[in-house]
């Protein structure tokens, strides 16, 4: 009877460690970037370029993310990407004329959308369309640029 | 010699076939024993997890130490020393805490059920089992098979949450690295879809390995060289297996 309370004992311990370290693995070392909100609207936006902008990616305000994004989507006719966006309902109060831009974490770190309030009355809900967008910086063009700007400002001197 | 190789051809699928009849007769008797004799399970979830939890939380510990010291030793030239929790848990989560552990397992409980069974062959408690009208395979081999599956994909979670740990140890204690930034792109960079390959592996693992040592020990050869044999092929199939489906599995999810 002692060996069995003693092997129930070592089972029950064994079992608790175990569903403790999945319980610590699921919560702890995932969702950094999880957004949940049971109640959402979608707002979709176009860019020219979304650079390597993902689903799942946050949509931040003010550097607080309020949202993330839903599809990222290439429309054949204006030849444009369209991104989705999914906010929590919350906040309902976004002017319409906000601007969404794409942004960098980091040097190297992975696209959000970022946005900017404007000043209109009314504002965002449900289907309505981001007007003012900012294309994602492409590093490469940058670059291009910038050798291109050398280029013509020294022969300008 | 045509002869003999059509005869090891035969014998391969006859043996695979009585394999994969193995397996289901053993699924069939699964439930009846789950939900009638558990405490035979408890028994077995004893032997092969409480009791391997031990090596499982050292091996885990210095894994994940390596990992942080490799890590951060490749990291730092591309001055990123603090991906190091990035690197370390995709490595423990998705692959070395399900395979590393899946071995261990192999090692530690399967060369024992695959001897303790063999043993009871060969000195025919088996057989006297079945004079009484018990049948072994649902009193000796399901628990233990139903006692393996659900001791992995928990040893899995203990090597990877310990194996953590150790790179924590390792990168933010000895090394420097900022215990912020450490965790938080572990969490950036990991999702519940991560954490649930390994589950899935550790799972799948669990029931090869579990199998593979019951097999082994049910078909052994009832003399003391036989149980042996029996014992070594279990570490060597279940090594084998567990690496292939690892390959397979990470295909299919990639």
């Amino acid at each position: 009877m002692q060996q069995t309370r003693a092997v129930e004992l070592g089972t029950g311990l064994f079992v608790l460690l175990g569903v403790g370290a999945l319980f610590f693995l699921t919560t702890q070392t995932t969702g950094g970037n999880d957004f949940s909100a049971s109640d959402t609207f979608e707002v979709p936006a176009r860019f020219e370029n979304v650079g390597s902008l993902k689903r799942r990616a946050p949509v931040s305000m003010a550097g607080v993310t309020i949202g993330r994004i839903a599809t990222v989507e290439f429309d054949p006719a204006s030849l444009e990407a369209v991104v989705v966006f999914i906010i929590d309902s919350r906040y309902d109060q976004i002017p319409d004329d906000s601007d969404a831009s794409i942004l960098t974490a980091g040097l190297l770190g992975s696209q959000y959308i970022a946005l900017q309030a404007g000043g209109s009355e009314t504002y965002l809900e449900n289907g309505s369309e981001i007007m003012f967008t900012q294309s994602a910086i492409v590093l490469e063009n940058l670059i291009g640029k910038y050798l291109f700007n050398r280029e013509s400002g020294a022969e300008d001197e | 010699m045509f002869r003999e190789i059509y005869y090891t051809i035969l014998e391969f699928l006859r043996t695979f076939g009585a394999f994969q009849l193995f397996f289901l007769r053993l699924l069939q008797h699964s439930p009846s024993i789950l939900f009638r004799r558990f405490g035979l399970v408890v028994k077995q979830v004893h032997n092969a997890g409480a009791l391997s939890i031990v090596i499982i939380m050292v091996c885990g510990l210095f894994v994940g130490g390596v990992l942080g010291l490799q890590g951060y030793s490749n990291l730092a030239r591309f001055n990123a020393e603090d991906s190091v929790g990035t690197f370390a848990a995709f490595a423990l989560i998705k692959e070395l805490g399900p395979v590393i552990t899946a071995l261990l397992f192999a090692g530690r409980a399967g060369t024992a059920l695959a001897s303790e069974i063999g043993l009871m062959k060969a000195t025919d408690q088996l057989s006297a089992m079945e004079m009484m009208a018990v049948n072994p395979l649902s009193r000796v081999l399901v628990p233990r098979f139903l006692g393996g599956i659900i001791s992995m994909p928990l040893l899995a979670a203990v090597f990877s949450t310990i194996g953590l740990f150790g790179a924590h140890l390792v990168g933010v204690s000895l090394l420097g690295v900022d215990v912020g930034a450490f965790w938080q792109q572990i969490q950036q960079s990991l999702d519940l879809a991560d954490v649930f390959e390994g589950v899935v592996k550790s799972v799948v693992f669990g029931v090869l390995a579990s199998l593979l040592a019951v097999w082994e020990g049910y078909n052994a050869i009832p003399t003391a060289e036989g149980v042996g044999r029996a014992t070594t092929r279990t570490v060597v199939i279940t090594a084998i297996a567990v690496l292939f489906f690892d390959f397979i599995i990470t295909a299919i999810v990639l």
